[in-house]
């Protein structure tokens, strides 16, 4: 069970929170004009990295608050938690 | 009997307080402080168990959670616990135990045939005897499982309780023995929060069981300080009985403590999980002995060096009277002496290496033990019990002597517990000399210290755990300004490393795994069959595969493995560890939460009238909402039909309060509608509501309801029932991340409105004499939205129907539910009302074709399949908007909503039914669609059905078929999804 630094509550155990996958999606600009290819790419693509992450949590047991987590998919190390709209922290080396 | 094998002396028993306890039905004696393994074995009782496959005859073979054969059961009816190992066991007087796997008798066990059947019964033998007639699997299948197995699990509820405690640690400090005590020690005087968990009874781990010295005294003492100074500290804690079972992520370690036990059972709770959370985690599991491989090494009687070592010490019990210790390494000559200063006869010490050079096996020498070396054991004697080994050089095997003894005491060197450790990402590494893995890559917030980090000695032990405790500590965040412990702990310089692990084979069997009666001779068999990853024959021969995990057998097979590939033991590889170290209990498991506690169960403010109503309940999510309200002798299908006949003939009453409720305020609220919803809501007025339809970004039907508009930025929105959290947490995704223009605010209100839904053509005399609000078509139209008092509550009243016919659903404040609900009954008396569930609901609602998310939809159904096209704005953007005009979103490959009608009418569809074009067509026949909604219906006077079939709208009229899986193939005919009042000329009463 994870423990997770939700950034307005400090940690709490995975199970309060809700799962969001992959961060920073961009829905393509002028989506109603885009190609099926381009659209696909944003509905359907993920990384899916071995390594660091940036991910999407929302804290429901709480502040019911979505912000963004830098998890490692193989140690599920946390290196950050950062609400929406601050800078991006870098990924660890 | 007397304890016939008790020593005169010694020991950590109480001898002040004798005990009687049952084996098998025969009394036995012994004293507080022993385990049942203990005080069988001052008895005289080897044999305690049969083998898992080939029944053979087992003894205790070991001291604590290693122990691969002494499984078994305590207790009596419903708190019978099978496969309890017999050396973990507390006696207490009037214990009741008996053996397992075994028919009629211990003694005399039926089952032993396999023994004699064994060159059938080979690795793989599952796979290779029973790939036979099909069917004939499920006779096999019987047959073995009876044979083959461990404990019978109790079949009554188990009248126990078990607790679930949370803790949390700076440090959290596992193992009690000389290494974790003295980190406890340094992280605690550092003025940390340190939790110590121990397993045992006691602390002091391998200082229990051999007699060594800190600072020049004897090392319990030193252990009683210790553990005395911890339990001063405040914030120390040491839980005794407590073993941890897993060690997962972030910190996260679980932890099963036993219960205290008492004589006549009946313990406030029988275990407990500890969930803990640490910073940081001291692993100080110490080590688990390893046997050897030889022929005949599974007779009663033969024990583990540690284990005949430890009776003695810690039990003053004699595991025998002439005893003869094999080994590879210098620590077993402990156990040589210890049993010679306790009385027993060592008849011989055989060491498989050559020139065993070590301190301990020069003091053996001189206290006149007869040490043997460059020899093994070739063969054993004995079948219910030793009697005699079989003795020869090691490069001269058929050179044999038999050794008469009774004890066998077997050290093929220790393994480091890792366990924990592996669970918590870390990556051991062999050591040769060792021939054992040690700590390598480390482990996330984990120290690992003694034994288990392959300091055997003392003095390492107790130096590495203070080390351990200081960095621990630090990293903590605790500067740790104590000295380290001084400790002295001077012992003979004992050899190590471990030799050869394997004495020369005569053709006798060779047990690597004694729980799952795995041989060397099964792995050569597996491996001439060309598996070669360790992994894949770990699987095929069940090789550490049993509830022991291979503690004691792993790495002899590992090494059977390399041998034979010729290759290096990390070569081969090991297998991955995974919790729980030791098995658990469901019990422990589940805590509190069994019975009505499984999961937390919704009940809406009505639910105790529904209950006395004798309503059936289903489970809807976590709701349990009244399926029926069936009569005394009436079925549940026809209690439904009756209330469909009412709520289309006269009035029904409806508990509708499990609807999802999302209150929506701000100037933002009509742009956040407009966004979340495919059709237009921007012509929406005040005090009136729409029905709508959410899609997901792929175009899909994701939930749907209606939402009122109750002011200018002011909306009420209904989800389904089990959608309610998904759309919330869905909505607030976008406004969080992606509309931060948008000032709205989401609240949800599901439980703090009740809702009653009045609904048929009476439904408007049954609300008039309760309400100031005008119930006219003129003054309220559907779907109009009005506030006013409902029986003297306040009341927000929505025109909405899912039925059809005219309804008035009425929400109020939740505490006045219940309220609500008898007035209506009342009112609706002289109308014979009466109240609905949700079959008859499902009726109502499949009769006139309205569809249910997550019966017509399933995450593939665009509101075009639906035939929802109208309701898709062409004007406004949505989500869900982009995806509707992908490729593949349209077309003749799409599957449409439609209606069937059986060509009997009496026929009823199974919902799920596979539905095809030519049922007579060569198979595999290809599939066009499923029934998703299927009932009798009492107003049309037949079975309707719903379906999504490939291009349906363009087969109106068409017949298709149903091949039943059991039964005849059904032909219907593919119609409209409305099969009642197409026009809606009922919804105005």
């Amino acid at each position: 069970m994870l423990l997770i630094p939700c950034p307005w509550c400090g940690e709490r155990v995975e199970a309060e929170f809700r799962y969001g996958g992959e961060a920073h999606l961009k829905r393509p600009d002028n989506h109603l004009l885009c190609s099926d290819e381009t659209w696909a790419e944003y509905l359907f693509m993920r990384r899916n990295p071995k390594g660091w992450h940036r991910e999407r949590w929302m804290h429901l047991a709480g502040c019911k608050r979505w912000f963004y987590v830098v998890r490692h998919t193989q140690t599920h190390r946390i290196a950050a938690a950062y609400k929406v709209g601050e800078a991006w922290p870098a990924l660890p080396a | 009997m007397t304890q016939a094998f008790r020593l005169a002396s010694g020991g950590r028993i109480d001898r002040e307080a004798p005990l009687r306890f049952l084996f098998d039905g025969h009394a036995y004696d012994g004293f507080a402080g022993d385990t049942l393994a203990s005080a069988l074995l001052a008895n005289g009782i080897h044999l305690v168990a049969r083998s898992f496959k080939y029944h053979r005859p087992r003894g205790i073979f070991a001291l604590g959670v290693e122990e691969p054969n002494a499984l078994v059961e305590t207790g009596i009816g419903a708190g019978v616990e099978p496969n309890a190992r017999a050396t973990m066991v507390e006696v207490t007087d009037g214990l009741i135990a008996n053996s397992q796997n075994r028919w009629p008798s211990l003694r005399f066990d039926l089952g032993a045939a396999a023994d004699l059947a064994s060159p059938l019964l080979s690795a793989g033998f599952y796979y290779k005897t029973f790939m036979g007639p099909a069917g004939a699997w499920k006779l096999y299948e019987w047959l073995i499982r009876r044979a083959a197995g461990v404990g019978r699990a109790p079949d009554l509820p188990d009248p126990d309780r078990y607790e679930h405690s949370y803790a949390h640690a700076d440090v959290l400090v596992i193992g009690a023995g000389p290494a974790g005590l003295a980190a406890a020690l340094a992280a605690g005087r550092a003025g940390a929060r340190v939790l110590v968990v121990d397993e045992q009874v006691e602390p002091g781990g391998q200082l229990l069981n051999t007699a060594y010295a800190v600072n020049g005294r004897p090392a319990l003492g030193w252990v009683a300080e210790a553990s005395g100074e911890l339990d001063r500290l405040s914030d120390v804690r040491r839980l005794a009985r407590t073993m941890a079972i897993g060690a997962y992520d972030h910190g996260y370690v679980a932890c099963v403590e036993r219960a205290v036990p008492v004589p006549d059972g009946r313990v406030r709770w029988r275990e407990r999980i500890w969930h803990v959370r640490a910073k940081e985690i001291v692993v100080a599991t110490g080590a688990i002995e390893r046997p050897l491989i030889f022929d005949g090494n599974d007779r009663p009687g033969t024990m583990l060096a540690s284990a005949a070592r430890a009776y003695a010490t810690r039990y003053g019990v004699a595991a025998g009277r002439r005893a003869v210790v094999f080994a590879n390494n210098d620590d077993a000559y402990r156990t040589a002496l210890s049993l010679a200063e306790a009385g027993v006869e060592v008849a011989a010490v055989l060491d498989l290496r050559h020139d065993p050079t070590g301190a301990l096996p020069a003091l053996a020498r001189e206290r006149g033990l007869r040490v043997m070396s460059g020899h093994g054991v070739v063969g054993s004697r004995g079948r219910m019990r030793l009697k005699a080994v079989e003795a020869a050089p090691i490069d001269d095997p058929s050179n044999r002597q038999i050794i008469e003894c009774d004890l066998l005491a077997v050290s093929g060197g220790w393994n480091p517990a890792l366990h924990l450790y592996a669970h918590a990402g870390g990556k051991a590494a062999y050591n040769t000399s060792l021939a054992a893995f040690v700590p390598g890559i480390p482990a996330d917030r984990m120290t690992v210290a003694g034994a288990a980090a392959g300091e055997f000695t003392l003095a390492q032990c107790l130096a590495g755990g203070a080390r351990a405790g200081v960095e621990a500590a630090r990293r903590a965040g605790f500067a740790a300004t104590h000295p380290a412990l001084v400790l002295d702990a001077p012992e003979p310089d004992a050899d190590l490393r471990a030799g050869p692990l394997a004495s020369p084979s005569r053709g006798g069997k060779r047990f690597v795994d004694l729980h799952n009666d795995v041989t060397e001779a099964d792995l050569h068999l597996a491996l001439s069959e060309g598996y070669r990853s360790v992994e894949h024959v770990k699987r095929y021969t069940t090789l550490g595969m049993g509830p022991d995990q291979g503690k004691t057998g792993n790495i002899l097979g590992l090494s059977v493995l390399a041998q034979a590939l010729g290759q290096e033991v990390p070569m081969v590889g090991t297998t991955t560890f995974r919790p729980p170290y030791h098995p658990v209990s469901f019990g422990a498991l589940a805590g509190r939460e069994v019975g009505d506690l499984v999961v937390p169960l919704r009940k809406t403010p009505m639910d105790s009238w529904h209950e006395e109503a004798g309503a059936l309940f289903e489970p809807v999510g976590q709701w349990r909402r009244a399926k029926a309200y069936p009569k005394p002798g009436e079925s549940m299908h026809a209690a439904a039909e009756r209330e469909v006949r009412a709520a289309r003939e006269g009035v029904g009453l409806f508990d509708a309060s499990t609807l999802g409720k999302i209150d929506i305020r701000g100037p933002g609220a009509t742009t956040l509608i407009e966004r979340v919803y495919c059709n237009n809501f921007s012509t929406l007025g005040a005090g009136h509501g729409r029905y709508g339809l959410m899609l997901g970004e792929d175009g899909m039907v994701k939930d749907d309801g209606v939402t009122v508009r109750l002011g200018p930025d002011h909306y009420h929105m209904t989800t389904t029932t089990g959608g309610a959290a998904g759309v919330y947490v869905w909505i607030e995704d976008w406004l969080q991340t992606e509309w931060l223009d948008l000032e709205v605010f989401l609240t949800s209100v599901t439980e703090q409105w009740a809702v009653a839904t009045l609904s048929g053509p009476k439904a408007r005399a049954v609300l008039a004499p309760l309400t100031d609000v005008d119930l006219s078509v003129q003054a309220f139209p559907f779907m109009a939205f009005r506030e006013g008092r409902v029986a003297g509550l306040p009341a927000r009243i929505f025109r909405v129907s899912f039925s059809g016919d005219l309804s008035y659903e009425i929400n109020v404040p939740a505490r006045h539910g219940l309220a609500l609900w008898q007035a209506l009954m009342e009112s609706g008396r002289p109308h014979a009302i009466a109240p609905y569930g949700t079959e008859a609901l499902h009726i109502l609602r499949a009769e006139k074709g309205y569809i249910v998310v997550g019966h017509e939809t399933d995450g593939t159904i665009t509101p075009m399949d639906l035939g929802y096209e109208a309701m898709v704005s062409k004007k406004k953007d949505f989500l869900g908007r982009r995806a509707l005009s992908r490729s593949g979103m349209s077309g003749p490959e799409r599957k449409h909503l439609v209606g069937l009608l059986t060509k009997d009418p009496a026929r009823m569809l199974p919902i799920g039914a596979q539905i095809v074009e030519r049922p007579s067509e060569a198979r595999p026949v290809p599939m066009i669609g499923h029934v998703t909604s299927s009932y009798h219906s009492p107003t049309v006077k037949r079975g309707i059905a719903m379906a999504l079939i490939k291009n349906g709208r363009a087969r109106l009229g068409d017949t298709v078929y149903l091949p039943l899986l059991d039964g005849p193939t059904l032909a219907a005919e593919v119609v409209k999804p409305v099969f009642y009042d197409p026009e809606n000329a009922r919804r105005d009463g």
